[in-house]
């Protein structure tokens, strides 16, 4: 499989060094979309500001890696932790306590073929080739009025020049169930290594999940996410999701709220430096009555980086009653610095109440001012109000050590305090 | 204050007075609306063969008596045209017109050149009257500020007031006579703000465009009077391709009002103008227009497709404001832009867009900042009725070197019924650091409160609506000018209506 289309990616050597098994008949499908459907350009209405072609000119490989010292990627000291290097489990640095009311399987440990995938394969090349050669990932099912004491992490690292990941999370939370899931993508070496993640993730009803995301690869990686929700009536779900870094990143969040009196909130919140680029796609899609959504979405794009918001939020025919915020602000903190947001709305019921909002702009000369009239460094000044201004997205996480390990990694890289 | 029911008083047929008149009602009474002015003046017509090729665009060029230059420029044009495609990324379904079954040129028979009012036809006269834009009255109220450039079937039979305007220097006549009479700077601007290889519709409209208006401010002059042009198409199945080009040179102010009208017609009726805005520096332009071609039936059949490109460019210092009130079309397809160019440069944008039936609209502006210290206004009212869509769809694009540049733009959208559908796309690209962006959209019905707390002081729910849908849009109606304003209300009271005034 030394070429699967032309400017398509391409795999130096067979990436069936994986045993997770894949439906014939799906498999297919998403080899015959690799064959027939290139990358795509930014002619397409989706990728209007990503360009993904630089992908196309980097022969793939994925072997197995290990590490041996991860505690810089543990982000929450949870008993119930699961590694994946370069998309494969690695069982030495996982603490497997799976808590009560959870079930966790490693996709390659499932020999029945995994049950039939949500992700939309014609014409997504990402989820195409993350169906077609799957390295690995797990599933985990969450029982009915289970609530899971611990959060349940997920870390995946990368590791090697040109190695690319398909990574996988199934997660199924039962009827009146309550979880917490982490997920952390990060790069460990290598240049242009790829991840491409794809999560398919089922609400029940009465079911409250929350999924706190960071994104820390190197600015030499790439990384595609795919997540697709389905929600069931009365069910809470939310995912915050911090890019702190990345090359090259691109979240799709793509959300089907299929039952009424469902809560929705995405939080996004993104700070880029150099040549990064972000790219935050998410589709909320309201096809019943009587539910709300909320997204915020934050950015501080410095440098030479440029960011991308589009938010969608539809209200199908006779889905009323829904309230539907969508807000996302930016600030830029350079001359070259680019933003491109697009909130959309698209309304086809009438007793709604719809808004978004998108402001971009740069800190306020006179609020730096006044701090600095009061004694502080213009450094400390200009940190201060960045903090105040990501800190609404950063105040959403709920679990402190999350919020700790986010504070160091924005230290770390940014050298801000917050 | 809330605008009276002016319209709506006049029109009897549509003054309701049913005393307990309820929303559901109102959704009734605006799915049987007819469209009001539909009628068909019989007037010869010289027609050209249906079809388009090279042959018809030279015939156009010969009929129109045209210089050469202007003759290359069209068939480089229908070259282009003939390479592109019809641009489908609109939130629009219609069925494609097809090119091949229009009548590129209709004018009415006379060839005589009108010397004054009197001598026009009297039941050119008549059509217009119905229109409700009597020139009558217009005559009447003689140095009430207006002049009209009154173009019927694209070519222009009516202009008064030329000779005042003449006076100060300022140019406003068809476009074919501006062709004649001020080749050089018909050549120099035409096509400089819109190329004719800026999109699908445009390329045909530069191909084809049989006529339209030309308006030239020289510098420092203010226009006194508002210059107005109403363009109707008359000929079943001829489509329309006006070209417009203002230029306000340096100092200057100029406003300018268009305003539309159409008879039924069961028949699809394509029309695809082109307006061009030069605003030099410290220039000003106010373009105003009310557009309420034949909307379809209420079944959704016949309705005019609407595929306009609206484009100006500001100099230093300079301002241009479009303003739309768009209550007609079947399908509309318009994004009046600026481009602001010139340091401090300031562009608006004020729409209210209204679909009822099966109407589509998918109109927005664009905003172009590429000076300093440019500002951009966009605030755009979308109402949606009947099964009809109505879409926002803007650009604001801040560029590298556009320091401290501003933007404001908020787009708010109204359902009626429960089967319309209202959708806001923005895009928002800023390279920047000092620009300021700002954008909201909201989308709700009327709310239940606020007719409770109209109905509570003793208005009546149909009163009430209308007090609330004039509200609502009185943020743009105020931009027009005044003598528009209450044609303007009068159009929203036709195709919203029943009892919303």
């Amino acid at each position: 499989m030394a070429e699967v289309a032309k400017n398509n990616i391409n795999f130096k050597s067979d990436l069936q060094v994986t045993s997770v098994n894949v439906s014939e008949n799906e498999k297919q499908k998403a080899l015959d979309v690799l064959q027939n459907t290139t990358l795509p350009t930014t002619r397409v209405e989706a990728w209007k500001y990503t360009r993904v072609a630089k992908l196309g000119k980097i022969d793939f490989v994925n072997e197995k890696a290990t590490i041996s010292d991860i505690s810089n990627y543990v982000i929450d000291d949870t008993k119930c932790s699961f590694v994946f290097i370069n998309g494969h489990f690695s069982k030495g640095n996982s603490s497997q306590e799976i808590p009560a009311g959870v079930t966790i399987t490693l996709l390659s440990e499932i020999n029945a073929p995994l049950s039939k995938s949500s992700l939309t394969i014609e014409d997504e090349v990402f989820n195409a080739m993350n169906t077609a050669h799957l390295t690995g990932g797990l599933k985990i099912d969450i029982t009915s009025n289970a609530l899971v004491e611990i959060p349940i992490q997920i870390i995946h690292i990368l590791k090697g020049d040109s190695t690319i990941s398909n990574f996988k999370t199934i997660v199924n939370a039962g009827k009146s169930s309550q979880a917490d899931l982490i997920q952390g993508f990060f790069s460990e070496s290598g240049e242009s290594n790829f991840c491409n993640s794809t999560s398919e993730i089922n609400v029940a009803e009465n079911a409250v999940l929350r999924i706190d995301k960071i994104q820390y690869e190197s600015e030499k990686s790439f990384h595609i996410s795919t997540e697709q929700v389905k929600q069931d009536k009365n069910s809470n779900f939310r995912i915050n999701t911090f890019t702190l870094n990345g090359g090259l990143v691109r979240n799709n969040l793509n959300i089907d709220v299929n039952g009424q009196n469902c809560e929705t909130h995405l939080n996004g919140a993104y700070l880029l430096k150099n040549k990064q680029h972000v790219d935050n796609h998410s589709v909320v899609d309201h096809k019943v009555a009587n539910c709300e959504s909320h997204e915020l979405y934050k950015g501080v794009i410095d440098d030479r980086s440029t960011a991308v918001f589009n938010g969608k939020v539809f209200v199908r025919p006779n889905a009323q009653k829904i309230n539907a915020f969508q807000s996302n602000g930016n600030l830029l903190l350079s001359d070259s610095a680019t933003i491109n947001s697009k909130p959309e709305l698209e309304i086809y019921a009438d007793d709604v109440k719809c808004s978004h909002g998108s402001t971009t702009g740069q800190l306020d000369e006179e609020a730096i001012f006044y701090l600095r009239a009061r004694g502080l460094s213009e450094r400390s000044a200009r940190h201060l109000m960045v903090s105040a201004f990501i800190g609404d997205v950063l105040d959403k996480i709920t679990n402190a050590n999350i919020k700790t390990y986010t504070r160091r990694l924005l230290n770390d890289r940014f050298g801000w305090e917050f | 204050m809330p605008i009276e029911l002016a319209g709506a008083v006049n029109h009897s047929q549509y003054k309701l007075v049913m005393s307990n008149y309820t929303e559901d009602e109102l959704a009734k009474d605006l799915e049987n609306q007819e469209y009001k002015f539909g009628f068909t003046t019989d007037i010869e017509s010289d027609k050209a063969p249906k079809g388009l090729n090279e042959d018809i665009i030279r015939f156009i060029s010969a009929k129109k008596e045209e210089p050469k230059w202007l003759l290359e420029n069209r068939l480089e044009a229908f070259a282009l045209w003939k390479m592109m495609t019809e641009p489908d990324w609109a939130h629009v379904k219609y069925t494609k017109p097809d090119f091949q079954d229009i009548t590129y040129y209709s004018a009415p028979k006379q060839s005589k050149k009108y010397e004054s009012w009197e001598d026009v036809d009297p039941e050119m006269k008549e059509t217009m009257k119905k229109l409700g834009i009597s020139m009558e009255e217009q005559k009447r109220l003689t140095g009430t500020n207006i002049a009209v450039d009154f173009v019927m079937d694209s070519v222009s039979v009516a202009t008064s007031f030329k000779s005042t305007l003449k006076e100060l220097g300022i140019i406003f006549c068809s476009f074919s006579e501006a062709v004649q009479d001020y080749p050089e700077l018909v050549r120099k601007y035409m096509g400089s703000v819109v190329p004719t290889s800026d999109n699908f519709y445009a390329a045909l409209n530069s191909a084809v465009f049989t006529d339209g208006s030309f308006c030239y401010i020289p510098k420092g002059v203010r226009c006194p009077m508002e210059l107005s042009t109403y363009f109707r198409i008359n000929e079943g199945g001829t489509g329309q391709f006006e070209r417009t080009l203002v230029v306000a040179d340096e100092g200057s102010y100029v406003s300018y009002l268009e305003g539309c009208t159409a008879p039924q017609r069961d028949e699809n009726q394509l029309h695809a103008a082109v307006v061009e805005l030069v605003a030099m520096d410290n220039a000003e332009i106010k373009y105003s227009t009310v557009q309420n071609w034949y909307p379809g039936d209420k079944n959704g059949l016949g309705g005019i497709f609407n595929f306009v490109t609206k484009r100006g460019i500001c100099g230093t210092n300079s301002k241009i404001s479009w303003t739309q009130v768009e209550t007609g079309s079947a399908v509309t397809w318009k994004y009046p832009s600026c481009i602001l160019k010139g340091d401090n440069s300031i562009g608006e944008f004020y729409s209210v867009a209204v679909t009822n039936n099966y109407q589509q609209a998918d109109t927005g502006t664009k905003m172009i900042h590429l000076g300093k210290n440019t500002k951009s206004t966009i605030i755009s009212k979308g109402i949606s009725a009947g099964k009809s869509h109505n879409s926002y769809r803007g650009l604001v694009q801040i560029h590298k070197n556009a320091a401290n540049a501003r933007n404001f733009s908020q787009c708010d959208s109204l359902l009626m019924t429960d089967e319309c559908g209202a959708h806001t796309f923005p895009y928002i690209e800023c390279k920047n650091s000092s620009a300021k962006i700002e954008h909201e959209a909201t989308t709700s019905k009327i709310g239940e409160d606020q007719i409770f707390y109209c109905l509570q002081r003793g208005i009546s729910e149909e009163k009430a609506i209308g007090l609330i849908v004039n509200g609502y849009c009185k943020e743009v109606l105020n931009q027009l000018p005044m003598e528009f304003a209450v044609e303007a209300q009068k159009l929203l009271t036709i195709s919203l209506e029943g009892s919303v005034g």
